[in-house]
């Protein structure tokens, strides 16, 4: 199945399943196709952010209000989020699902794109469980990936693997 | 200058049933005044980020009024979110910044730009829809109801004066204060009642609080 608005709109549908109710967002040129999909979804609230350290903050603001909020943003945004990451959803034990674009991903050869070789070292690093989600495969990981941090009351992170950019 | 701790007693008297999110030093002080404990939300541990977990609050429980207690070192470490919060526009947050031009809780050591940077000017360019600034004592004891009582977001600035805060004088723990909060709104934050000055509580409100206050032990615990 190619990659674009049709899997965009099986995410959203997806995140519809488990609950969720705000998507903590700062753009990236290949998830925008996702975000046009919340926005025509009433049921979710987008909540975009300056930067991304921003977002587990709000994060956890709104899972204490009785919420249920996915964080969405490319990898870049998970280095530049690392104090809020250890601070929020690791030390409070935040059951959140974090959304993270992956970039620089590649089906068929070692990735060079520095942003893309650190990525999964990090998570292992932090003990944050994650599962690739390649463009166009059942996005029920996300349902699994939600089901996990509610059960283990940690963040579960689910890596977006684009075969392009305009997805 | 304004006196920091009479400013928060001042705030705590207008904050009716709201959620109060505390950092640094105004969290140390804010304890020292709080009547309703079981909706704070005291946390130092991500610094910069109390503006947005007041964000995240607002938006949760849009009936309730959030106020953030935040400082200008604090706040410099994430400008972006008076961005963030003006674009959502929450009606119920009230952000109030602690102007002491110090960090105070690492040494009092000046933040950048101290004396130059016009917090309530970067507040309106942001977009916040009511901005307010107070100097003195008398100004802010007419201003603030009135200031908070706005359709949010509302933009509080305080020039305080910097005081130490003793190093013992640690806020409570993050994810004890969190869970904490968390018993209280998914529990029976429809059932506290906002004591009125000198008001005791009633038994049902006090046996809640305990209820509440040993959950927060668990959780202390738990941390480890």
């Amino acid at each position: 199945m190619r990659p674009g608005p049709p899997f965009a709109e099986r995410v959203v549908a997806e995140l519809r399943a488990c609950g969720v109710t705000h998507v903590i967002y700062l753009p990236d040129s290949a998830t925008h196709a996702l975000r046009d999909a919340v926005e025509r979804e009433p049921r979710l609230t987008l909540v975009p952010v300056c930067r991304e350290g921003e977002a587990l903050g709000i994060a956890t603001g709104l899972i204490v209000g009785g919420k249920i909020p996915v964080v969405v943003h490319q990898s870049t945004g998970l280095f530049e989020s690392g104090d809020s990451i250890r601070g929020f959803a690791l030390d409070l034990r935040l059951p959140v699902l974090l959304l993270i674009e992956y970039r620089g991903w590649s089906p068929n050869r070692a990735a060079t794109d520095s942003a893309a070789v650190f990525v999964e070292p990090i998570l292992r690093a932090w003990g944050i469980r994650h599962y690739v989600l390649k463009a166009g495969a059942d996005p029920g990981v996300i349902s699994r990936g939600a089901a996990e941090a509610r059960e283990a009351q940690a963040p579960v992170a689910i890596l977006l693997a684009r075969t392009d950019r305009t997805a | 200058m304004i006196d920091s701790l009479a400013a928060l007693r001042l705030i705590s008297r207008h904050r009716g049933n709201g959620v109060v999110v505390a950092t640094m030093s105004a969290s140390f002080l804010w304890r020292k005044v709080s009547t309703l404990p079981g909706l704070d939300v005291l946390h130092s541990d991500v610094m910069g980020k109390t503006s947005s977990l007041g964000l995240g609050l607002a938006l949760a429980l849009p009936d309730r009024p959030v106020v953030v207690l935040d400082g200008d070192g604090s706040l410099l470490m994430n400008l972006g979110s008076l961005v963030t919060i003006a674009a959502m526009a929450p009606r119920n947050l009230i952000h109030v910044v602690l102007g002491n031009g110090a960090y105070l809780t690492s040494g009092n050591q000046p933040i950048p730009g101290r004396g130059v940077i016009d917090f309530p000017g970067l507040a309106a360019a942001a977009g916040y829809p009511s901005v307010h600034g107070f100097a003195d004592a008398e100004g802010l004891e007419r201003g603030l109801g009135r200031a908070m009582g706005q359709a949010g977001p509302v933009f509080v600035y305080l020039k305080v004066a910097a005081a130490w805060t003793p190093a013992r004088a640690r806020p409570t723990r993050a994810r004890a204060a969190l869970a904490h909060l968390r018993a209280a709104l998914r529990d029976a934050s429809s059932r506290i009642r906002v004591p009125r000055a000198g008001q005791r509580l009633s038994s049902e409100d006090r046996a809640l609080t305990e209820r509440i206050a040993a959950l927060r032990r668990r959780a202390g615990r738990s941390r480890g």
